[in-house]
């Protein structure tokens, strides 16, 4: 089925593309757009919808999918767990915090939890050192972590 | 010399601190109705005079970068800022956009005046998502008063101002790669020559300034230049003003502190950092990012035939101005002055291999000695740490690492090759333990 974009974000698309000299450099804004209108993954319909409007190659869309990370090739959970991974979190106990997740959510790292709650992943750092470990849930980061805080998080969204 | 200053961060805290109110109640917007006053080059004089190094990692000098445009004939030039902040240890950038986003506003308009740039976009990193929240927040005030938009402060100088997003690219805060990425391809750094102040974003002239670098630029104005340059130690080596300097890893109190450029080492681990974790003795310093080489705590400085060393020669380097030309000459780099602390219960072949996994994610493609080099190197600290490695695989490491410095296109090649360099120079006992015990350690952890 054809991708299509609400009314209100066809408006927000409008928008982006007003702010750039042309429609190309609109790619990867849009790609964000369409991925939170696709339950948060760009399915090969979104690729075809982003190269008609922004008149650029279904190659080219592909290419820019494939290169970042944050563009989800696959559906994943309902919520995304990062947990960042480099130096200064490690040096302030992540991997500790990451197997405690894994264990809790009965996962590993880039595994989406039975009932499609939870994709849990690992992160490169998240410009958050100073208050390390952390991790990030959707939008919203949490930090100076410990497993019992990791505990109350999930529970959180486990009740929603 | 430790000198605690709030040029940025006198709001930091307060619940309201991002907003416009706050900002104006403090001074702010007065720097920019000031530069808009002033002749396009009268704005790049008094840029220089404030000797503000680029605070994303280079160092270069602000006001000289500026002065690097071409005179506007007609076709349009962009500044570009630089927010992509990934470095690992570096999170500066993060609370001004979050805390203090008028003043990376102002000193954006600055900026735009004094390049010739009418269009500015501040390149933010996807996961930022409070960052962008607030710098569009704030952009949005600013043009309902008017200080954005056709006629700022009643001047016939149209600015407008985006905020663009990447999408988990640690690449993207190379200057090219987050010029292709603004343009909606693959980020992937380019060739220079052409240098973006030729053809930058969309083909036309374009500065790529740090988000930190034009937020303390307001400053710079109020204070008057000159005056801003010497509020630094270091002044003497053209290094002016205040900084936000970072401290994470083992220490008690990790967190942003801004102060005068020229703080030391120890001053940011003891003072401001409360000292290392358990009281335990340190075992290396990351000074700036990642990227930067490790050092060992009984570092001397020796920097031969140059006067200006002459005081800090045969001292501790714990105890050198942390200054970008202070440590380049030193054999450091200064980077983002966010600091990465480890004490003695921290194994550093593992932090090692945690960077070089790093690398590795990140490593673009676009170059094979960049490509293949990080994933080797990762593969053979792989094997040390599962104790299948042999002496040889230690050697091959500097073989490798040598082979990729130099020899990419970008700077990313060397920021990965260097700190495998240092941390087998300076802690190769430790990596042959590894290989003798056959992947026992005597700490065998990260975490403290």
């Amino acid at each position: 089925m054809a991708f299509v974009l609400s009314e209100a974000h066809e408006r927000e698309l409008a928008e982006i593309l007003s702010r750039y000299p042309n429609k190309m450099a609109a790619c990867i804004p849009v790609l964000h757009l369409c991925q939170n209108a696709n339950e948060n993954w760009v399915s090969p319909e979104v690729i075809q919808f982003v190269a008609e409007r922004l008149e650029l190659p279904a190659a080219h869309v592909k290419g820019v999918v494939t290169f970042y990370t944050l563009f989800n090739q696959h559906k994943p959970g309902k919520h995304q767990i990062w947990v960042c991974r480099t130096l200064s979190c490690a040096l302030r106990g992540s991997e500790e915090l990451l197997s405690h997740c894994e264990r809790r959510l009965g996962i590993h790292v880039g595994e989406t939890t039975a009932d499609g709650k939870f994709t849990l992943r690992t992160a490169e750092c998240l410009a958050s050192c100073g208050t390390a470990p952390m991790m990030q849930v959707d939008k919203t980061y949490y930090e100076n972590l410990s497993p019992e805080k990791l505990d109350e998080i999930l529970a959180g969204l486990s009740r929603e | 010399m430790l000198k605690r200053t709030d040029y940025l961060t006198k709001n930091y805290g307060r619940p309201d601190s991002h907003t416009l109110q706050t900002y104006e109640s403090s001074g702010g917007y007065r720097s920019v109705r000031r530069a808009l006053s002033m002749s396009r080059e009268a704005v790049i004089e008094e840029a220089k005079k404030a000797h503000i190094r680029g605070r994303g990692g280079a160092g270069f000098d602000c006001g000289t970068k500026w002065s690097f445009m071409p005179k506007p004939n007609g076709k349009p030039h962009y500044l570009v800022i630089n927010a992509d902040e990934g470095e690992p240890g570096t999170f500066k950038d993060r609370t001004i956009m979050e805390q203090n986003p008028h003043a990376i506003l102002e000193g954006c308009m600055i900026g735009c005046y004094a390049i010739g740039a009418h269009a500015c976009y501040i390149y933010v990193r996807d996961e930022l998502h409070l960052s962008k929240q607030r710098l569009w927040g704030a952009i949005r005030e600013a043009r309902t008063k008017g200080y954005l938009g056709n006629l700022p402060f009643g001047n016939n100088y149209p600015i407008e101002i985006y905020v663009h997003t990447g999408a988990g690219a640690y690449i993207c805060g190379e200057e090219t790669a987050l010029l292709n990425s603004l343009e909606g391809r693959r980020g992937e750094p380019r060739l220079k020559p052409p240098f973006p102040a030729q053809a930058g974003a969309f083909g036309f002239p374009t500065t790529v300034n740090n988000i930190e670098t034009v937020a303390i630029m307001p400053t710079a104005f109020a204070l008057g230049g000159d005056a801003f340059s010497r509020i630094s130690d270091l002044h003497s080596f053209n290094d002016g003003g205040a900084r936000l300097f970072g401290v994470s890893g083992h220490v008690k109190r990790p967190g942003i502190y801004e102060c005068a450029v020229g703080l030391t080492l120890r001053e940011l681990i003891y003072d401001l950092g409360g000292g290392v974790l358990g009281d335990r003795p340190l075992l290396g310093i990351i000074p700036g990012g990642s990227s930067c080489p490790v050092h060992l705590p009984d570092e001397i400085v020796n920097v031969p035939n140059n006067p200006k060393f002459e005081p800090y020669n045969g001292k501790p380097l714990l105890d050198l101005p942390l200054g970008v030309d202070t440590f380049r000459s030193a054999g450091s780099m200064l980077g983002t002055c966010c600091a990465i602390v480890l004490s003695d219960a921290a194994d550093p072949v593992l932090a090692m291999h945690n960077l070089m996994r790093f690398y590795k994610h990140e490593s673009c493609g676009q170059c094979t000695p960049c490509r293949e080099g990080c994933g080797w190197l990762e593969r053979l600290f792989d094997k040390i740490i599962a104790g299948t490695a042999t002496m040889d695989d230690v050697d091959q490491v500097s073989e490798i690492a040598s082979n990729i410095t130099g020899n990419t296109i970008c700077a990313f090649g060397d920021g990965a090759a260097q700190p495998a360099l240092s941390f087998i120079r300076k802690y190769r006992k430790s990596f042959e333990d590894y290989i003798q015990n056959r992947g026992r350690s005597q700490t065998g952890r990260l975490s403290a």
